[in-house]
């Protein structure tokens, strides 16, 4: 089967004539500062994204303070851990790997490795969503809620919050799906926002981690 | 009349300086009623170097605001940088606050120091929308409280059946102090934060649930004082009103016991 | 010159068909736009917090007084009718004061200082096209103003708006019971400030993104005006303290719905009937009100910086485009405004001195209160020596420059009060910490909008603000406006408390009754004068005098394009950038300003 030919150029540089957009929207993307800085070809659609998860980060920041103080009270009664969060993990976690295969087939120019790349993550971050609502269930059945004690309540909340970031992640996933739709899409476009998709999604992977360690293992 | 805008703020900021001034210089502190006379001192202390930048800095200002008026022929001046007035400026006022930061920090651990041996012992817990004020009685231990307890009768969750709670003595929204002794205030809430306030004694401390939180002065004069609530905590925080009946030491068990009855 | 050959393309191919009005005014994407959107919708905001204050302020003055026709308009707040008076109900002066500080700290000045003035000037003054997203820019506001909604709409839901103060001490707003804001009312202060969180984060990614990455040729940061350093800076202060305030905010809402305990201790008696559930045990266990205060504040305190950066930027801005004198310590400037910034995120636990916490870590945080007084101090030490041998030209954007600089030292100073843990004793929760934010913070803020609206007014509109009506306007504000809020160093002092209904229950506060009338009047007679504000604001955007590009001869990079600027901002090429914008009454120089775009000169000042 005939390769695709794809726009070669690689994620992360701008052309300083093209108008791109972002994945929220289109926007003129000036020269940036030639005589005065050093940002001249750093891509705003990149700096933003980073200035998002460093917020969202400080988010996880403040509840991790909370939960600090929290995990000293004497009331402390630990949650048992469900043996399918290790599973749910390892899925999120293969999806970063298949999105990280998808993104490295789409800048070799193989269309049907992207392809498989992308199938890859949509499935494994299915599983995910809906690991982590069995896992809900599951610590339900065995009697701990969200407000049962401490524990659980930071468990449920920062799983919550996780997943509902994941969410919006799925979101951004379908709308780059949808830009690298068909046999001929816009290739600068797609290469860019998948890019930028990847980043968030290794971050929610990594953040997912953390939470996980911090409420298990801390 | 070219001039007027500059002349009026001029003279608004120097008609500022003086009733500011003139206001500060009046006694607006409650009359001070206990041992805490630092307080006042860092307040005085910090009136008089405040309250000297602020006349410098204002004098300055509405002088600069009328002086430099455009008109025909002014020149406005090119110089927009010196390191040296920079460096001086900077030090000058690091080097005020600093000292203020040391006498504060030095007060601060003062005022939270630990209290004397001699202390008398008395709990004040706030509630929606009154103070329950408890002393310990002949055994000078406070009976322990549940708060599964708490009813109508026992606003504080006094566990009637321990031995240290058969002497304890309740108020309502009264408070006796000893004079000349210190006194030794364990702050509690049931429900909402409160501020159990004393303004002629300089002692507030927020009342928090779930926490009792000490704090120690000396009362230095007779008298009857209030009680303020100082922390919003519903319809009634404008009313929670109580009274601080100061009386010599000796007749403070005395006086504790008539009230409770 | 390949390079403006590139420009000028890219403003040709910007350049689309005529777009339908609700495109091009109402879900616009150019920032022009949203910066007015933003700009009004807080101006109406702060009509509204400023009626609640006046009431606030009525209530304190004259507690006995017969609301008449006020109280039989708004039955849910006052009691009274048939022949009895009117009067006000405790749980509404609660909703009053609650909201009058919720509306104006975020809805009015988080707003329009920031989204407001930022989305207007932060293109043209770092000379690009339009903000980095422009989407996510006009999705920003429509968030903002579902959270206006929200907020303003809480007020008609179930038992009233929120009544536990702006602050939202649980267990007070945990409680249900605890006060009837809440009930309903609470929750909906919850989703409000979500609304306002996401687009105050969608902003400030804007603003970081746009003022890093697309600056023009020649500016680098230390040649960007004041304005465009406060917007950098405040920007990144919300990105990374309003997190805090979302997690509490989460934290408060499962607690109020969901039975956890966060915030909630054991032990709680509603009542006097303990708030056990069907096992005879605590409902809530083990929670904590402090960590409420800790996050609020780790938020909080960087919040009210946010709303006077932006004055403080303004300020210089104006001072110096109107004494015609360079700035006097730039890097000094910038540097203050940097220190400000990260000391902002380290004195939180100042709110919280007779909280409980452990005193150790107060003084932790006295230090770094009574530090923050450094920069701040610098920065008037810098103002006063650019006024030094100035040349001062008395538009209305100077007078309210100049009353920036007056509320900032008064407000200021009373800081040094507050920040010395032990003397705060006394003060806390008094009249004194409200003369302070007033004075500093919504004042500062307040004067800092209405100069930016006068200066910026022609680049908002194409026309110039009525100069006679502004003055007008400026003196009833400034003397007013010192006049209700500097005797509440005094009551305060005396120790007046915070958020009472009726304070003359106390016999020690009796006194003050007559200087609390004193206040109000000034208050009623500050919010009359506003309407000098209204009258001209809308009558200059029809009918005031056109402006030309560049009316007040200043040097800025919004000065070089039309007022108001095309959509795209620059017809041609955008103009690149030699200098800093302070180039004022240079002795070398042919006139008494060199505009940032103007060639280089033989002998340049080193910025």
């Amino acid at each position: 089967m005939a390769t695709e030919i794809l726009d070669a150029r690689a994620p992360g540089l701008v052309p300083t004539t093209e108008r791109t957009g972002g994945p929220t929207g289109r926007g003129p993307v000036g020269r940036g500062d030639d005589g005065g800085g050093p940002n001249a070809t750093f891509d705003p659609a990149q700096f933003g994204l980073w200035a998002f998860l460093g917020t969202v980060s400080m988010l996880f920041i403040g509840f991790t303070s909370a939960y600090i103080v929290r995990r000293t009270g004497i009331d402390w009664r630990p949650l048992p851990l469900p043996r399918l969060l290790w599973w749910n993990t390892a899925a999120l976690l293969l999806s970063s790997i298949a999105l990280e295969v998808a993104r490295r087939r789409r800048a070799a120019l193989d269309l049907r490795g992207l392809r498989l790349g992308l199938g890859a993550t949509a499935l494994l971050a299915s599983l995910f969503v809906a690991g982590q609502f069995q896992a809900w269930r599951l610590l339900r059945a065995l009697g701990f809620f969200l407000s049962s004690n401490p524990h659980s309540s930071f468990f449920y909340m920062l799983s919550g919050v996780h997943l509902f970031h994941l969410g919006g992640g799925l979101v951004w996933f379908a709308l780059v799906l949808y830009r690298l739709r068909g046999p001929r899409y816009a290739p600068t476009a797609g290469g860019r926002t998948l890019s930028l998709f990847a980043t968030y999604w290794h971050f929610l992977g990594l953040l997912w981690v953390y939470v996980l360690v911090l409420i298990f293992v801390f | 009349m070219a001039k007027l805008q500059g002349l009026l703020f001029g003279l608004a900021t120097l008609v500022l300086v003086v009733v500011a001034t003139f206001l500060f210089t009046k006694d607006w502190l409650p009359p001070l009623k206990s041992d805490r006379i630092a307080i006042d001192h860092a307040l005085a202390i910090t009136l008089v170097v405040t309250g000297l930048v602020f006349i410098v800095t204002n004098l300055l200002l509405a002088w600069f605001g009328y002086r430099y008026q455009d008109g025909p022929g002014a020149r406005a001046a090119y110089w927009h940088d010196s390191p040296r007035l920079e460096m001086t400026w900077t030090l000058v006022t690091a080097a005020i606050l600093a000292i203020f930061l040391f006498n504060a920090l030095n007060l601060w651990a003062k005022v939270n120091s630990r209290p004397p041996a001699d202390a008398v012992l008395i709990e004040v817990t706030g509630q929606q929308f009154a103070w329950n004020v408890r002393y310990p009685g002949k055994d000078g231990v406070l009976g322990k409280t549940d708060h599964l307890q708490a009813s109508q009768d026992n606003p504080i969750g006094l566990v009637k059946d321990d031995p240290a709670a058969k002497d304890d003595l309740l108020l309502l929204n009264q408070l006796y102090l000893p004079k000349d002794r210190p006194v030794r205030v364990q702050v509690r809430s049931m429900d909402v934060i409160h501020s159990f306030f004393l303004p002629n004694f300089r002692v507030k401390q927020d009342a928090m649930p779930g926490m009792t939180i000490d704090i120690w002065f000396t009362p230095k004069e007779t008298g009857d004082f209030e009680i303020a609530c100082a922390e919003h905590c519903g319809l009634g925080h404008y009313r929670m009103r109580g009274q601080v009946h100061v009386v010599p030491a000796a007749d403070l068990d005395k006086a504790v016991a008539e009230a409770a009855q | 010159m390949a390079h403006t050959e590139a420009h000028a393309a890219e403003a040709q191919a910007h350049d689309h068909a005529p777009q339908a009005f609700i495109w091009k005014y109402v879900f616009s994407k150019d920032h022009k736009v949203i910066g007015i959107q933003y700009y009004v919708t807080a101006m109406l905001m702060a009509l509204i917090a400023g009626l609640l204050a006046m009431l606030i302020r009525i209530q304190l003055a004259w507690p006995e007084v017969n609301w008449g026709l006020i109280g039989k308009l708004l039955p849910a707040g006052f009691q009274g009718g048939a022949g009895q008076p009117y009067v006000m109900n405790p749980e509404f002066y609660a909703m009053l004061f609650t909201m009058h500080g919720t509306i104006m700290v975020f809805f009015v000045l988080s707003t329009a200082p920031v989204s407001g003035f930022g989305n207007l000037l932060i293109p043209l003054q770092v000379g690009a096209r339009d903000m980095a997203f422009p989407f996510l820019n006009g999705l920003s506001f429509w968030t903002f103003l579902c959270g206006c909604v929200t907020i303003l709409t809480s007020f008609f839901v179930g038992a009233g708006a929120a009544a536990g103060g702006w602050t939202s001490y649980p267990p007070l707003s945990a409680l249900r019971g605890a006060v009837p804001g809440s009930q309903i009312g609470q929750t909906f202060w919850i989703i409000a400030m979500v609304f306002f969180i996401a687009s105050f984060t969608m902003g400030g990614l804007n603003f970081v993104t746009t003022i890093i990455n697309l600056r023009t040729k020649g500016l680098s940061l230390l040649r960007m005006p004041l304005t465009m350093w406060s917007m950098f800076l405040v920007a990144i202060l919300g990105l990374l303290a309003f997190p805090a305030l979302t997690g509490a905010s989460l934290m408060l809402l499962l607690d109020r719905h969901f039975g956890t305990s966060f915030f909630l201790p054991t032990g709680l008696v509603v009542n006097n009937a303990p708030m056990v559930g069907v096992n005879g045990q605590f409902v809530h266990q083990g929670g904590s009100p402090l960590l409420w205060q800790h996050l609020f504040w780790f938020l909080g305190h960087p919040e009210v910086y946010i709303l006077m950066l932006p004055a403080l930027g303004f300020t210089s801005d104006i001072l110096t485009t109107f004494c015609r004198k360079a700035l006097f310590g730039y890097k000094a400037m910038v540097g203050a405004m940097i220190a400000i910034s990260g000391l902002s995120f380290i004195v939180w636990g100042h709110h919280m001195f007779v909280s409980g916490m452990n005193p150790h870590l107060a003084m932790a945080f006295a230090v770094g209160t009574i530090l923050i007084a450094v920069p701040s101090a610098v920065k008037v030490f810098n103002w006063l020596a650019t006024l030094w041998q100035s040349r001062i030209q008395y538009k209305t954007p100077m007078l309210w420059a100049m009353g920036v600089v007056s509320l900032f030292i008064s407000g200021g100073l009373s800081g040094v009060w507050l920040g010395q843990s032990a003397p705060d004793i006394q003060l806390h929760d008094t009249f004194f910490v409200v003369a302070h934010f007033h004075l500093i913070m919504a004042g500062a803020a307040l004067f800092g909008v209405f100069g930016a609206t006068a200066m910026w007014f022609p680049k908002m509109f194409g026309r110039l603000m009525n100069d006679t009506l502004g003055k007008w306007h400026f003196w009833f504000t400034f003397v007013t406006y010192y006049g209700t809020f500097f005797p509440m160093h005094y009551i305060g002092l005396a120790g007046h408390m915070r958020r009472v209904y009726d304070p003359y229950q106390y016999e020690y506060l009796k006194g003050l009754q007559p200087l609390n009338q004193f206040m109000t009047i000034s208050a009623l007679i500050l919010g009359a004068s506003q309407i000098l504000f209204f009258v001209n604001f809308f009558w200059s955007a029809f009918k005031g005098e056109k402006a030309t590009e560049n009316p007040w001869n200043a040097n800025g990079l919004e000065w070089t394009t039309s007022s108001p600027p095309p959509h795209g901002n620059w017809p041609g090429a955008i103009p690149e950038v030699h200098r800093w914008p302070y180039e004022y009454s240079n002795p070398g120089a042919p006139k008494d300003f060199v505009m940032q775009h103007e060639p280089p000169m033989a002998v340049e000042s080193g910025h």
